[in-house]
C-alpha cells in the first residue's frame, strides 16, 4: 500500500514543469496534423490502421501526462482502465454480433 | 456495566447555527422528521431505504397477485390485455428495481461502514442524495398508473413495440425517465461505497480481512458502475425515439431491433448479478455465525464472487438465443454461459462445507439461508438448461424461464434479505423478531414460492407462453400436464406466499409493540458491527478498532489455545464495548446534515416530468437542480466549529461543540 | 480535523474525490462507449439523406478539433499554477480553457446549423440521429464543463472555499482532460473515416 504523507509526496510528483506540458501539445497538434493529412493524401491500406493508431496514441498520452495517470495511484488506474476495457471489450463483442467487422 | 441500561445522551435542541457557507442556514435538529429528511446519516439513509423498498415490495407483491388471480381459471376477467400488459410490466419493474436494489443499497448502507469500522460512508451527502433520487425516481414511475396508464413494453420494454407507434400511452416515457433517475440514484450510491471500502477501511482491515458482505457488495457496486450507463443510453436512445422524432429504432428507416436487446441485456445481465450478489453476501455471514464455524473457504467464496462480477459481462446474449444473432453469436455466449455457472456452484460447495460439521443454531435467519442455498440452487439448476441454447429455443419465452428467475430471485435474492432481516433486526432496532412467528413466515414462504414458481417449469414446458393475459379451456390439455390445473395451484401458491410476507409485517409490528430489549450480541457473531451500540451511536464507534483477523470481533472475544485448538471465551461483547466507553475518542468529526441532497433529488422528478408535459416545467426543474448543485458545493460536509458557538446561554450548545470537536 | 474527504485518514492515503472522480470516469467510458458504438453500427444508414463523406467539413472540424485539444494543455497549466499557489495564474488558465472550450462549443453549433441546412436533421436518417447524438451529448458534456470552470473562476475569487482549492482545480481538470479524449476518439472514427 501507499505512504500515508499523502500531501507531500502529491506535490513533488506534480513536477511535470509546464515546458513538459507544452512539450506534450506540441506532440499532440503534430498528430492531430498527421490525422488530418490522412484526408489528403492516400495512405492505403496503412489509412485505417494509421490512424487508429495515432487515436491510441494522443489518448493514452492525454491520459497519462495530462490526466497524471503515469504518475499517480495505481489505483486510478485500475479504476479507469476497468471500465475502459470493459467498454472497448463489451462494445466491440456487440458489434462483431451485428458483423461489423467482416467486409 | 451493562451498556444497554445506560439513558440515552440528551442531546440538546439546537437553535439554527449563525453563520454558513452555504445560501441557507444549516438545518441541526436532531430530533422529529427534521433529523430524518436532512439527515447524512448511512443509518438512517439504510432505514429508509429499506422502508421504500419494503413498500414497493408489497406495490409488486400486489401487481403479483393480480396477475395471478387473471391467470387462476381460464378465461380470466379480473384484467383485460392492456392493463396486464401493464401489471407484468410494472410488477418487474418495480420488484427490480424498487424493491431489491434499494433493499440492497439500504443493507448496504447500513451495515458497510460498520463491518469495515468506519464512521460513515465517503460522501454523505451524496449518499443522501442517492436515497431521495431513488425514492422521487419510483414514485414518478409510478404516477403514470394515474396519468394515463403504466408502461405496457415488459420490463426490458423490447423496440419497436416501445415507440410511439405500439405505446402510444406516456406509460413507456414515465417508465424510461423514472428509471433513469433511479439510475442516477445507483450510480452515485456505486461511487460512494467504492470510495468507502477503498479508503474508509479500520487500521489494520486489509481487502482480504473484510467481511464477506462487504466484499460482495463491493462487487455489486462495481457492477452498477459500469453497468448502468450502458442503460443510460438505451433509455436515451427511447426517449429520444419516442419524443424527438430520433429513427433508432424504426425498422421503416433500417433500424435493427437488436439494438435495444443488446443494450439493454448488456445492462440487464450484471444487473441480475446486481440483484442476488447481496443476498450471496447475506447468506455467507448468517451460515457461518449459526453454524459456530467460520465460512469455508473465505477466499474461494471471494474470488469466485468477483468472478462472477467479471464474467458476467460476457453472457448477455443469452437472452436474446432466439432472436436472431446467427450460430457463431450464439455458440459463444452459450459457452460463456456455461462457464458462469462454475464460481456459483463453487459458493455453494464453501457455504455446505461452511455447515458440515457446524452447530448448527436453526434460527429464522439461519432457516431462511439454508432456504437460499437450496431454492437457488433449483433455479441455477434451470438456469443451466437455458445455457444450452437448443433447449433454451424450446424454453424461451414461456413459463419456464418464469420459473427459473423466480426461483433464483425469491428463492435467492428475497429469502436472503429475509435471512438479513432476522439477522440484523436486534443490532438496527434493538429488539429481537419473534422466532414464532418468524418460523411462520419462513415455512409460508417457502411452501407458498415453491407452489407458485414450482407448476411454472411444467407449464412452459408444456407450452404456455409468457405474457399472455388469457388461457383457455381449449389450450389447457388434459392429464398430469393440463394447464388448468397448474395454474390454479400456481394462482394458490401465491395467496400462500403472501401470507407469509403479511407474517413478517405482523411480526415487525410486535416486535415494535414488545418492550423486551435486544442483547448487543445475541447471535454470538463474528464482525465488527456486532461491536456497537443497540442501535450503534451516531458516531457508531467510540473507538477506532485495529483490526488483526479476519472476523475481528470473534477474535476479540474468543482465544484459541495452539495445543488443544479450542476456543474459549476471553471477553464478552458487553465487556468490549465498557472497555471502549472508557476509552472513546474525544474529538469525532461527523459529517452536518444537509438540505441539498433532497432538494438536488427533487428537482429531478420536476425536469422529467416538465419533458412529458411542458418544457417549462423541465427548466424550472433544471433551475432548482442548479440552486442545488451550486448550494452544495458552497457548503462543506462538516459545518465548521463556528456554526455551534455558544451564542445562546444555556441552549447547550456548548456541550454539542464538545461532540463535534 | 480527520476530513476524509481530503486524503487524511484513509487506508490508502489518497484523496475520496480524487478516487470518486476517476471512477466516474470510468463509467463514463461505457457511456460514450454506447454511443459510439450506435453511431458505428448507423452511420452507413442514411435513408436517402445526406451521407457522412457528403456532409462533414474536415478542415473546419480539425480546427475546432485542435481548439479543443489545446484547451487541454492549458487546463493542465491551470492545475500547475493552482499548485503553485498562483491564484492570478489560475483563473488565467481558467478563464482560456473555458473561451477555448466555448469556441468549440460554437463551432459545433455553426456546423450543426450548416448540416441541418444541407438536409441532415436529427430526424432524417438513423446516420442524422445517432450523429446528432453522440456529439450532442459530448457538446453537453463540454458545456457543463465550461460552466464548472467558470463556476470555479468566481468560486475562487471568494477568500474561503470548502476544501482544497488545487485540489478542486484539479478535478475539473480531470473531468476536461476527459471530454478531450473522448472528443479524440470521436474526431477519427466519426469524421476522419469516410463512409
Amino acid at each position: 500500500m501507499t505512504t500515508n504523507t499523502a500531501e507531500a509526496t502529491h506535490d513533488q510528483q506534480h513536477g511535470m514543469s509546464n515546458a513538459g506540458y507544452i512539450r506534450i501539445a506540441v506532440i499532440l497538434a503534430a498528430i492531430t496534423g498527421l490525422e488530418v493529412s490522412t484526408y489528403y493524401v492516400d495512405f492505403g491500406v496503412l489509412f485505417l490502421p494509421a490512424l487508429l493508431i495515432m487515436m491510441l496514441i494522443k489518448f493514452v498520452m492525454v491520459v497519462s501526462y495530462f490526466m497524471h495517470l503515469k504518475f499517480d495511484n495505481k489505483i486510478f488506474s485500475f479504476l479507469f482502465y476497468a471500465g475502459l476495457i470493459l467498454a472497448v471489450g463489451v462494445y466491440a463483442a456487440f458489434l462483431a454480433t451485428f458483423k461489423f467487422f467482416i467486409q | 456495566m451493562a451498556i444497554i441500561e445506560r439513558p440515552a445522551p440528551t442531546v440538546p435542541a439546537l437553535v439554527t447555527p449563525t453563520t454558513t457557507y452555504g445560501l441557507l442556514k444549516r438545518p441541526v435538529s436532531t430530533t422529529g422528521w427534521r433529523s430524518w429528511v436532512f439527515t447524512v446519516d448511512h443509518k438512517k439513509l439504510g432505514i429508509m431505504y429499506g422502508a421504500t423498498a419494503m413498500f414497493f415490495f408489497i406495490v409488486g407483491g400486489v401487481e403479483a397477485l393480480l396477475i395471478r388471480l387473471q391467470l387462476a381459471a381460464p378465461n380470466g376477467k379480473v384484467l383485460n390485455a392492456d392493463l396486464y400488459n401493464q401489471m407484468f410490466t410494472m410488477h418487474a419493474t418495480t420488484m427490480v428495481f424498487l424493491f431489491v436494489m434499494p433493499m440492497a443499497a439500504g443493507f448496504a448502507n447500513y451495515f458497510v461502514p460498520l463491518q469495515i469500522g468506519a464512521r460513515d460512508v465517503a460522501f454523505p451527502r451524496l449518499n443522501a442524495f442517492g436515497f431521495w433520487a431513488l425514492l422521487f425516481g419510483g414514485i414518478f414511475l409510478n404516477l403514470a398508473w394515474f396519468l394515463g396508464g403504466a408502461a405496457d413494453g415488459g420490463w426490458f420494454m423490447y423496440a419497436p413495440n416501445s415507440g410511439p407507434v405500439f405505446s402510444p400511452s406516456n406509460g413507456v416515457d414515465f417508465w424510461a425517465l423514472g428509471l433513469q433517475i433511479a439510475g442516477i440514484a445507483s450510480l452515485t450510491g456505486a461511487i460512494n461505497l467504492i470510495i468507502t471500502v477503498l479508503n474508509m477501511r479500520a487500521p489494520g482491515m486489509t481487502l482480504m480481512k473484510m467481511p464477506i458482505f462487504t466484499w460482495m457488495i463491493t462487487v455489486v457496486q462495481f457492477l452498477l458502475l459500469f453497468a448502468v450507463p450502458v442503460i443510460t443510453v438505451a433509455l436515451f436512445l427511447l426517449s429520444f425515439q419516442r419524443n424527438f422524432g430520433a429513427q433508432f429504432f424504426d425498422v421503416a428507416a433500417g433500424a435493427d431491433p437488436l439494438l435495444w436487446q443488446h443494450l439493454f441485456w448488456i445492462f440487464g445481465h450484471p444487473e441480475v448479478y446486481i440483484l442476488i450478489l447481496p443476498s450471496f453476501g447475506i447468506v455467507s455471514e448468517v451460515l457461518p455465525v449459526f453454524s459456530r464455524k467460520p465460512l469455508f473457504g473465505y477466499p474461494f467464496v471471494v474470488f469466485s464472487g468477483a468472478a462472477i462480477g467479471f464474467v458476467g459481462w460476457g453472457v448477455w446474449a443469452h437472452h436474446m438465443f432466439a432472436s436472431g444473432l446467427g450460430p457463431v453469436s450464439v455458440a459463444v455466449f452459450s459457452l460463456t454461459t456455461m462457464a458462469i455457472a462454475v464460481p456459483t456452484g463453487v459458493k455453494i460447495i464453501n457455504w455446505t462445507l461452511t455447515m458440515w460439521g457446524g452447530k448448527l443454531w436453526f434460527t429464522t435467519a439461519m432457516k431462511f439461508a439454508i432456504g437460499l442455498i437450496v431454492l437457488f440452487t433449483v433455479g441455477g439448476l434451470s438456469g443451466v438448461t437455458h445455457a444450452v441454447a437448443p433447449s433454451d429455443t424450446q424454453q424461451t419465452d414461456t413459463y419456464y424461464i418464469v420459473a427459473h428467475f423466480h426461483y433464483v430471485l425469491f428463492g435467492g435474492a428475497v429469502l436472503g434479505i429475509f435471512s438479513g432481516f432476522y439477522y440484523w433486526w436486534p443490532k438496527v432496532f434493538g429488539k429481537m423478531l419473534n422466532e414464532k412467528l418468524g418460523s411462520w413466515n419462513f415455512w409460508l414462504m417457502v411452501i407458498g414460492l415453491n407452489l407458485t414458481f414450482g407448476p411454472m417449469h411444467i407449464l412452459g414446458l408444456q407450452g404456455q407462453p409468457r405474457r399472455m393475459y388469457q388461457w383457455t379451456e381449449a389450450r389447457a390439455g388434459e392429464g398430469f400436464f393440463n394447464l388448468a390445473f397448474w395454474n390454479l395451484v400456481a394462482s394458490i401458491g401465491s395467496f400462500v406466499l403472501s401470507v407469509g410476507v403479511l407474517m413478517f409485517l405482523i411480526n415487525v409490528w410486535v416486535t415494535a409493540r414488545n418492550p423486551k430489549k435486544a442483547p448487543l450480541d445475541p447471535w454470538n457473531a463474528r464482525s465488527l458491527e456486532w461491536m456497537t451500540t443497540n442501535p450503534p451511536k451516531e458516531h457508531n464507534f467510540d473507538v477506532i478498532p485495529t483490526v488483526h483477523h479476519l472476523d475481528d470481533f470473534f477474535h476479540q472475544k474468543y482465544e484459541e489455545d495452539s495445543a488443544t485448538h479450542t476456543m474459549t471465551q476471553v471477553r464478552t461483547a458487553e465487556e468490549i464495548m465498557a472497555e471502549q466507553e472508557r476509552n472513546a475518542d474525544k474529538h469525532i468529526h461527523m459529517p452536518s446534515p444537509s438540505y441539498w441532497p433532497i432538494v438536488l433529488a427533487f428537482g429531478l422528478p420536476i425536469i422529467t416530468l416538465g419533458l412529458i408535459y411542458s418544457h417549462l416545467i423541465s427548466v424550472v426543474g433544471g433551475v432548482i437542480v442548479l440552486f442545488a448543485a451550486y448550494g452544495w458545493a458552497l457548503e462543506s460536509s462538516t459545518a465548521p466549529d463556528s456554526d455551534f458557538e455558544n451564542n445562546t446561554p444555556g441552549s447547550g450548545l456548548d456541550k454539542l461543540a464538545a461532540n463535534h470537536d | 480535523m480527520t476530513d476524509t474527504t481530503h486524503g487524511h485518514a484513509s487506508s490508502t492515503g489518497i484523496s475520496n474525490v480524487k478516487l470518486g472522480m476517476w471512477a466516474f470516469l470510468g463509467s463514463e467510458c461505457l457511456l460514450f462507449g454506447g454511443l459510439i458504438s450506435t453511431y458505428m453500427l448507423y452511420r452507413g444508414r442514411a435513408s436517402g439523406g445526406p451521407r457522412p463523406s457528403q456532409i462533414f467539413d474536415i478542415p473546419f472540424t480539425s480546427v475546432s478539433s485542435f481548439v479543443l485539444l489545446m484547451s487541454s494543455l492549458t487546463m493542465v497549466l491551470a492545475v500547475s499554477a493552482a499548485h503553485k499557489d498562483d491564484d492570478r495564474k489560475t483563473n488565467l488558465w481558467l478563464t482560456v480553457t473555458a473561451l477555448l472550450g466555448a469556441t468549440f462549443v460554437g463551432g459545433q453549433v455553426y456546423e450543426f446549423t450548416a448540416f441541418y441546412k444541407e438536409g441532415l436533421g436529427f430526424s432524417t436518417s438513423l446516420f442524422g440521429s445517432s450523429f446528432y447524438t453522440l456529439t450532442g451529448f459530448h457538446g453537453v458534456h463540454v458545456t457543463v464543463g465550461i460552466i464548472m470552470l467558470m463556476s470555479l473562476v468566481g468560486i475562487l475569487k471568494r477568500s474561503s472555499v470548502p476544501g482544497k482549492k488545487s485540489e478542486v482545480v484539479e478535478m475539473i481538470g480531470l473531468y476536461w482532460h476527459f471530454v478531450d479524449i473522448v472528443w479524440i476518439i470521436i474526431f477519427t472514427l466519426v469524421y476522419l473515416i469516410p463512409v
